[in-house]
Formats: structure tokens, C-alpha cells, sequence
């Protein structure tokens, strides 16, 4: 999952850096394919380097040691404003077959949760020119319309983001979970383009809690090489964000 | 020394005491998850106070600590619960189930809180933006509201400026008016400061006057701002501060676990806070190993800037 997310940051982008798997996808694809991204993190740090150690939050002062930039939130998050950013990376509780976010009331056998709500992620998926969701593939997670939208991707489908005012080259590019690719296509829905080595598509769409479209062309996500694995093990040694 | 400037030094507990009454609003956390004011929100809770209207982009769990000691009405921020654990125990309890007390949530993003202070910042009633356009957060949070650009038609959000009462802002060093430096990622600290009605700074360290003005750039908070200079140092455990001490992750680890139930909340609130007079106490708790395992054992010193003329 981790190195599937790598593999959306193209060498020389602007990245914003969301918390926890975010944060190992992006030193992960700086230290392989994609040297010269740079990394923005919306406390006001900015990185052209990949942190050697394990960061458990973008604050930690690993992550500030020989940054290139360190400033305010408004300097580095007024980029994404600008559109200058080509990927944003975000977790969630919940995504829906548009795209859509929420991170602020989730469920729990019936009953609401509040959880911790927004933090950057409603800008990241506002003003990001592609925004990337990472989570497991579960029923409970991937729904067919989420209960309150904290982030929005594509609403209700068709033109709802232009309508709503968003920025045109703006929106949800990819849903990556533990089984396999979802990206988005005609109407602003999301389809199933890649599995997972080991999964088969019966078990996806049985965890996605909406009828999922499959492409056509469906394929099997490349497997991490041993090179990108040596570098998630030599980030995360002990398996603090990357379980499986 | 004549001219010298008026000395605004004093201790944590008389900060709190003549500078944050019950019912006031209060900054914290504006510099994310580093330097978060915890010795400042732990003396609130010692005091008593009631009625307090939190305001931050996130708080790791300092928000979460100050609602479960029952301080809390109202909480202004973008994320609340435990940066490297998930969620906050003591925010769900008052959420969900009014426990303590129940509380009032003012949802906000992380760009449209820093919009809302760098309005108050700037002295205008508000500042435009696409962020959060199309998100439920508008539905909830009156000091979000779109209009049409006046110059091009674009739909944007006015987000409204946001003067807390109170800005408690930790910083590395101060001189004693109050001028202050600080380093490393500032979140929304510097509009934080201007925004607010008073700053307390919270140092790590007090330098003379000179020593500030060698650097000038690195002066972010001038000390006309400043009501009260407090020198707390480890002020901000387990938050880090960068070239001082690292961030103590098993503490925010411990707490998660022991805030799961309310009588564990009850028993960490009454370990770490309500017994512990002072930060020096505090830190006497946490023991000589773990401290000298956050302490900075590499410095990583600058290269100096020549104001030479």
C-alpha cells in the first residue's frame, strides 16, 4: 500500500505530506523514484531532503533538521491556494464512491463517533491539483456516501466541484487501500483499476460498500521491489505505521 | 540600568492567575505539534478554571486533557485527540456523552483557522478563500460563510477574524520585555500572538536584550505584545522544542492507553497534574533517565547572519 502510494508522486513535484502513512510514502518515493520532489508539511515546514527516521508526527524535530524551509503555515499551505501543488496525500475514517471525506463523525456499531476532524486535510482536497486517500479496505471504510463530508472529492458526482466553486484543476486521483487502486473516471466516480497481488476482485467489491466498477483493463498492482521494501523496513523497523 | 525596558518575568502560576480568568479564549498549540504549551494548560486545570473557549489548529492532547479536567465549553479548532495515537478520549467523552460537561465544537480547517488569526492579524473583519468550499464544515461553523468575489464572481468563503483573548506562546528565548526568539516550524504562532488581546511567552530560555538583537529576523514576537514572560523550561513536555528537547512519543502513547476510561483518565489527571505543584516537580516525576533521553544530544547550531555595516 505504502509503496503503491509512492509510486503517485511524479520526480519533481510538489507534495503535500499528510500525517502517518503519508509521511513514509513520500520519503519512500523520494529515496527511489522521485529525487527531486519536495515535500511540504502544513505546520511550515518545506523538505527537499527525505527524512532518514521514522516520524511519528511532521513536527518531530527529525523532520526539521536540515529542512530547506521552515516558516509559517500560511507561507507553505498559500501554495496550495496557488495550485501549485501536484499531489496531496491524505488518510481517512471514511471515503464514498466520489471521493469524499469524512474524518470528523464516523460509526461504531450504530453509534456516532466524533473523531479528531479536518486538521489540513479539507484544504489538501480542496486545492491540491491531485489528491491521493490512503486507507485500509474495509466495508465500514469505503462507503457508499459518507455521513458528513470533512474533505470534499466529487460530491454527488458530474460538475458538483466546479459548481461549488473549487478550483477546475482540482480533485480526488486515487484511493489506494490494502487490496488494491481506485481511481476515478467519467462522472466522478470512483472504479477499481488495480488489485493487489494475491487478491481477487470478488473479495474487493464484497469489502467496498457500494456497487464498485472494475476497469475493463484491470491490473495487477506491481509488487514492492526488494528495493522499496528495504527502504520501508529501514524506515519503519519496528512496524509503527506500516503493519502488513 | 536607565531606559531599560519594564521586566514582565514572572511564574506560570501568577501567568495564570492575573492573565487567563475563567470564560476567557485562549491560543494554544499554534506552533503544531512542536512547542505546545503544556505546564501553561496544566496550571488551568490546577486553578480551576471554567468555561474556556479553546483555539488552535491542532492540540494534540493538550485540548484533549484540559476538557477531560472539565475547564472546556467550547472547543475552535481543526483537529483534536493524539497526533501519533488516533483519537482523544476525553474530547469523545464530552462530545458524545457530555462528559464531564458537554462541550461546543467549532469545526474549522487548518488553512481557515490560520486565515482567521492572520485576519485578526492584519486588522480586517475577514479573508477570502477557495478552501473548504463544498465541505460539510460550512453547515456548523458560522464563521465560515461563502460569498461571491466582488472583483471576478468567484464563490469564496469569508472566513472571519478570530481574536482570542489569550495567546500562550512557548518560544526558545526571551529577554524580559518579552522580545522573543523562536525557530523551527511556526504553524500560526505570529499572526496567533497579533491576533490575540495578550501573549504570554512561554521561555525556554532568558537572554539579555543584546543577545535578541543580534538577530533581529529571528525576533518574531515583539515584546510591546507581550503581557507576561514566563521562564518554563521543559515547559513544553512531551511536545518537543527544537534544539532544546525532543518529543517524548511513549508519553503520548501512555496517555492514549490511559485515557481509554474515565476512571484511568481520572487517575493520569490526578498523577500528572492536580499533585504536581510545579514544572519542576513535574519534571522530577518524569525522572533523570527520561529527561536525559529527550534532551538534544547533537546540536545543530545555525551559521550566524552578518548585520555587520
Amino acid at each position: 500500500m505504502v509503496a503503491a502510494a509512492a509510486r503517485e508522486i511524479r520526480d519533481g513535484e510538489l507534495v503535500f505530506v499528510g500525517m502517518r502513512l503519508p509521511m513514509i510514502a513520500f520519503a519512500l518515493a523520494k529515496r527511489t523514484h522521485a529525487p527531486r520532489a519536495t515535500g511540504l508539511f502544513e505546520n511550515g515546514i518545506i523538505r527537499d531532503t527525505p527524512v532518514a527516521t521514522l516520524l511519528y508526527t511532521m513536527g518531530d524535530p527529525p523532520n526539521l533538521f536540515k529542512a530547506t524551509f521552515c516558516g509559517d503555515m500560511i507561507s507553505v499551505m498559500s501554495l496550495l491556494q496557488q495550485g501549485r501543488v501536484n499531489v496531496g496525500f491524505l488518510g481517512a475514517a471514511e471515503v464514498d464512491r466520489f471521493g469524499n471525506l469524512n474524518t470528523t463523525w464516523g460509526r461504531r456499531n450504530g453509534q456516532a463517533v466524533r473523531l479528531p476532524g479536518s486538521g489540513g486535510a479539507c484544504d489538501i482536497a480542496c486545492l491540491s491539483q491531485r489528491t491521493v486517500v490512503i486507507l485500509a479496505h474495509d466495508p465500514q471504510r469505503l462507503v457508499a456516501r459518507v455521513g458528513h463530508i470533512t474533505s470534499p472529492g466529487n460530491g454527488d458526482g458530474g460538475p458538483w466541484r466546479l459548481a461549488q466553486g473549487l478550483p477546475a484543476r482540482s480533485g480526488p486521483s486515487a484511493i489506494i487501500t490494502t487490496m488494491g487502486v481506485l481511481r476515478f473516471g467519467e462522472g466522478g466516480e470512483a472504479f477499481l483499476a488495480s488489485i493487489h497481488a494475491g487478491i481477487s476482485v470478488d473479495e474487493v467489491l464484497s469489502k467496498t460498500g457500494w456497487p464498485l466498477r472494475v476497469a475493463e483493463d484491470l491490473e495487477v498492482t506491481p509488487e514492492p521491489s526488494e528495493g522499496e521494501l528495504s527502504v520501508i523496513r529501514e524506515i519503519d523497523p519496528n512496524h509503527f505505521w506500516t503493519k502488513t | 540600568m536607565t531606559g531599560a525596558a519594564p521586566s514582565k518575568l514572572i511564574s506560570m502560576r501568577q501567568a495564570i492567575a492575573e492573565h487567563v480568568p475563567s470564560a476567557s479564549s485562549i491560543l494554544m498549540g499554534a506552533e503544531l505539534e512542536q512547542m505546545i504549551p503544556f505546564s501553561a494548560g496544566h496550571e488551568m486545570i490546577r486553578q480551576g478554571r471554567r468555561d474556556l473557549t479553546l483555539v488552535g489548529p491542532i492540540s494534540d492532547i493538550l485540548f484533549d486533557q484540559m476538557i477531560g479536567a472539565g475547564c472546556v465549553a467550547r472547543v475552535m479548532a481543526a483537529w483534536v485527540g493524539n497526533a501519533s495515537s488516533g483519537v482523544g478520549y476525553c474530547f469523545r467523552r464530552a462530545v458524545e456523552k457530555a462528559i464531564p460537561n458537554a462541550i461546543e465544537t467549532v469545526d474549522y480547517t487548518n488553512f481557515t483557522m490560520a486565515m482567521a488569526l492572520h485576519a485578526a492579524a492584519l486588522g480586517v473583519p475577514f479573508l477570502p478563500t477557495y478552501a473548504a468550499l463544498g465541505s460539510d464544515l460550512l453547515k456548523s461553523n458560522v464563521n465560515l460563510r461563502e460569498f461571491t468575489s466582488p472583483v471576478n464572481e468567484d464563490r469564496l468563503i469569508a472566513v472571519r477574524a478570530l481574536h482570542p483573548d489569550v495567546a500562550i506562546v512557548p518560544v526558545q528565548r526571551a529577554d524580559t520585555f518579552g522580545n522573543s526568539h523562536l525557530w523551527g516550524n511556526l504553524g500560526v504562532a505570529i499572526d496567533g500572538a497579533r491576533a490575540s488581546r495578550k501573549v504570554i511567552v512561554v521561555a525556554e530560555e532568558i537572554v539579555p536584550p543584546d543577545v535578541i538583537a543580534s538577530d533581529p529576523n529571528r525576533t518574531l514576537i515583539p515584546g510591546f505584545l507581550v503581557a507576561a514572560v514566563v521562564h518554563e523550561p521543559w515547559g513544553a513536555h512531551p511536545a518537543p522544542v527544537q534544539g532544546y528537547y525532543g518529543r517524548d512519543h511513549a508519553f503520548f502513547a501512555e496517555y492514549h492507553e490511559q485515557s481509554r476510561k474515565l476512571e484511568d483518565f481520572e487517575r493520569w489527571l490526578d498523577h500528572w497534574v492536580l499533585k504536581v505543584p510545579s514544572r519542576a516537580d513535574y519534571l522530577k516525576q518524569l525522572g533523570d533517565n527520561r529527561v536525559g533521553a529527550l534532551k538534544v544530544h547533537e546540536h545543530a547550531l545555525s551559521a550566524p547572519a552578518d548585520f555587520g555595516f
